[in-house]
């Protein structure tokens, strides 16, 4: 017969005190493990929202990412004639040729620069990217020094504001209107006309092309064509795939970091469960002993104290759980390495990330509670009766 | 010297509770120093910058390039010294996993402005007569195992193909903290071949590297060469070497916070476990700490015993986390090389460690303490741990 299951947890609430300290150690571990993979998970989403799953990007070959390519127009135009691309209102192909610089810009209040994406884009840009929509004031006119600003740029950079004016390239350009693009890397860009912006940068190649496939299934030998046309340097990448990689450094690093960075606390919160598991033994040896005599053999004694230490685990998982949920209303800017531009993104936390963060902390209990389990499973009876 | 005596005795009573703490102890200040550390590296480059060096480039940013021909109206302003320049090339060795930084400089100008960077004189003179040559330093080049003669071809991102280098010297840092991670080669060999393949990039410059006679005469100098091409195609933006380099490091500022606060966690964590051990140790010594005043020891003799205790502890802990330090640093050094060029522990960060553990010591014997100085002689007596 088992020893009832509230013996140990009433336990627990004997010792307050204890409990809540280590606890309240594994908490910390679990809200640091916790919040380093919701800040993983939240990059990834964000730069794989960034892309649709039909939308083809064509950069140069060898060139990581549209900051580093160039398209020449005539590559572009080839691009434009595939058969395999959505045709548009006004039978055009749904395809846009973009350009994409990077512009250093101060941060508002502490006006540190970072680099900030401005995205040149044609008409077929608005639609070939569903997830960006119009928030506040007006889209700009096509040829104009008009443009449109992120959700993100406009709240964190100056200048960025509607009716507020940008200086770049010898050029003032007046914030027409500001966007939201969800939770994609496009909130931290600019976009505007890729005509006026490619004159005004002096810049005579496009970055990047991007265009709709009519099915996508038939992405791998469109792909095989465009690359082996022996006028093309380019290589063609589904947009999703594009923004894995262009996320993939960054995301690894947070991850390595968080992972190193636990495993060496939680070995500091499974010895403050060793502690108190030892005590918790050690305190009642009389009590182990006469639950023996009563007729509870060594296996409920340490099913008994292994589901104490699991309880202990899974009170401070829970805890730490909890303060890392509230993480998901922080939003964090930072650099990332492969595109070389300022990216905002949130913690996110999934449901993947609640289970492996509460198994933790049950792992982090039974490694903690294990050995002093087996000490109070091992208990001879007299011995035990007998110490006081 | 009595109370010390029964502090450590005490310590000591229960043996394995007592090195599980200290283990802790020990783990926490260890990762805390590393962190310390590890955001310290991310500042190594603002620190090992040159306050004599000046960086020019485009305005816009640093993806657009200047002309070649803004070098010599740098150099004819008063107080330069000496321009070189500098393209970033972004070439990758074999696969991505390889990154190490490269760039294309004009060789002698370079060498003379960065005197950190030596090089043997015969290798000096191989690598500025070969167009193709190339210098790399000491780490790097054991790393991948070139000798001096070995062919390295690099796939260019930034300007495409496979680019093909003679290794003709091999330089070590001056300092310590110096890089040894680089990869320099000639800025001509890079400027002639775009000449053929893609003339409209040629003749372009990523930045200029200027160096002044004296660092007060930095920022004037910086100014008059922005003033020089104001309202030019190509507008400049100059900086001493350290505000360059810590643009970038701001530019990655919140993963070097949100690791700052980590480090303070881990603190936190551990003067939790220390703090638990030091509360159950008061709770069983209830008996023994009323017997004490029973015997005429004042409050203040208890709780310097106690207080003596967890110091004791947390002191012991965090002196074997420090010492700890220094091989793991080592260790680490080797590992990382190619994401940190050293790992160098600062006699800051032993401070911090010191004053880290003194706190967990002090913090966590707040409570058992108190419990032990305010105890009833009768209740404390009566009382069956």
């Amino acid at each position: 017969m088992p020893v009832p299951v509230y013996y140990s947890f009433r336990n627990l609430a004997v010792r307050r005190l204890t409990t809540a300290l280590t606890a309240s150690g594994m908490a910390l571990v679990v809200f640091v493990f916790a919040a380093t993979l919701m800040l993983a998970e939240g990059l990834q989403k964000t730069l794989v929202e960034t892309g649709s799953p039909d939308n083809v990007v064509v950069i140069r070959k060898g060139s990581q990412s549209e900051v580093q390519s160039g398209v020449e127009r005539l590559q572009a135009s080839i691009v434009e004639s595939l058969p395999d691309i959505v045709m548009g209102e006004e039978g055009r192909p749904l395809l846009a040729k973009e350009l994409v610089v990077l512009i250093n810009l101060p941060k508002r209040g502490s006006k540190k620069p970072a680099n900030v994406v401005i995205r040149g884009v044609g008409g077929a840009s608005y639609t070939l990217r569903s997830q960006v929509k119009l928030a506040e004031g007006r889209m700009p006119r096509p040829g104009s020094s008009e443009i449109i600003a992120g959700r993100s740029i406009a709240e964190r950079f100056e200048g960025g504001g509607i009716g507020e004016h940008l200086r770049f390239a010898m050029r003032d350009w007046t914030v027409v209107g500001i966007f939201d693009a969800g939770s994609t890397g496009f909130s931290s860009e600019i976009w505007g006309d890729v005509d006026q912006l490619m004159q005004s940068f002096r810049r005579p190649v496009y970055s990047s092309v991007i265009f709709r496939m009519r099915d996508a299934t038939a992405f791998d030998s469109m792909k095989n064509r465009l690359e082996s046309d022996p006028r093309m340097t380019v290589e063609a990448k589904l947009e999703t795939r594009y923004y894995l990689d262009q996320s993939e450094a960054m995301a690894k690093f947070l991850r390595i970091l968080g992972l190193s960075l636990t495993i060496i606390f939680s070995l500091g919160a499974v010895i403050g469960a060793m502690i108190t598991m030892y005590a918790a033994v050690a305190n009642r040896v009389v009590e182990i002993g006469t639950l023996r005599a009563l007729g509870f053999n060594r296996a409920s004694i340490l099913q008994a104290f292994i589901l104490e230490a699991l309880f202990l685990g899974l009170i401070g998982g829970v805890a730490g759980l909890v303060p890392a949920a509230f993480l998901q209303f922080v939003t964090i800017s930072t650099m990332n390495w492969q595109s070389f531009a300022e990216l905002a993104f949130s913690f996110s936390l999934s449901p993947g990330i609640i289970v492996k963060s509460l198994l933790f902390s049950l792992v982090m209990g039974i490694s903690g509670g294990l050995l002093p389990s087996f000490r109070a499973a091992r208990m001879d009876i007299v011995g035990a009766l007998r110490s006081s | 010297m009595f109370y010390l005596k029964l502090s450590l005795r005490n310590a000591f009573r229960h043996p394995l509770r007592a090195v599980l703490t200290i283990t802790g102890v020990a783990v926490a200040i260890l990762a805390f120093g590393l962190l310390r550390t590890l955001v310290g590296l991310w500042y190594l480059g603002v620190e090992t910058s040159s306050s004599t060096r000046l960086i020019t480039r485009s305005s816009i940013s640093l993806v657009f390039t200047l002309p070649v021909s803004y070098r010599e109206r740098i150099r004819h302003i008063p107080g330069v010294t000496e321009v070189s320049t500098m393209n970033w090339f972004g070439g990758i060795y074999v696969s991505e996993k390889n990154f190490f930084p490269n760039f294309a400089v004009e060789p002698k100008t370079f060498l003379a402005l960065y005197p950190e960077f030596i090089i043997e004189d015969a290798e000096k003179k191989s690598f500025l007569k070969d167009r193709r040559g190339a210098v790399a330093g000491y780490k790097l080049a054991a790393k991948h195992g070139w000798k001096i003669g070995d062919r390295i071809i690099l796939k260019g991102t930034i300007f495409p193909g496979e680019w093909d280098f003679v290794l003709r010297g091999i330089y070590r840092g001056a300092q310590r903290s110096t890089d040894e991670s680089q990869f320099f080669f000639h800025w001509d060999y890079l400027n002639e071949s775009l000449r053929r393949t893609v003339p409209r990039r040629a003749d372009q410059v990523g930045l200029y590297v200027i160096g002044v006679d004296s660092p007060e005469k930095a920022p004037e100098v910086a100014q008059a060469i922005d003033a020089t091409f104001r309202n030019s195609l190509a507008e400049t933006m100059s900086e001493t070497e350290k505000a360059f380099q810590l643009s970038f490091v701001a530019m990655t500022e919140a993963i070097m916070i949100a690791i700052k606060i980590v480090s303070y966690v881990v603190i936190v964590i551990i003067m939790v476990v220390a703090a638990n051990t030091m509360a159950m140790t008061a709770r069983e010594r209830i008996a023994e700490y009323a017997t004490m005043k029973a015997l005429g020891f004042k409050w203040s003799h208890v709780a310097i015993t106690v207080f003596g205790e967890s110091l004791f502890i947390a002191l012991l802990g965090g002196a074997i986390g420090v010492l700890l330090t220094f091989p793991t640093a080592n260790l680490l050094e080797k590992e990382l090389s190619q994401f940190f060029p050293v790992f160098r522990i600062s006699p800051v960060t032993i401070y911090f460690q010191i004053a880290a553990a003194t706190l967990v010591g002090v913090v966590s014997s707040v409570f058992p303490v108190y419990r032990a100085s305010t105890i009833n002689i009768s209740e404390g007596l009566r009382r069956i741990g």
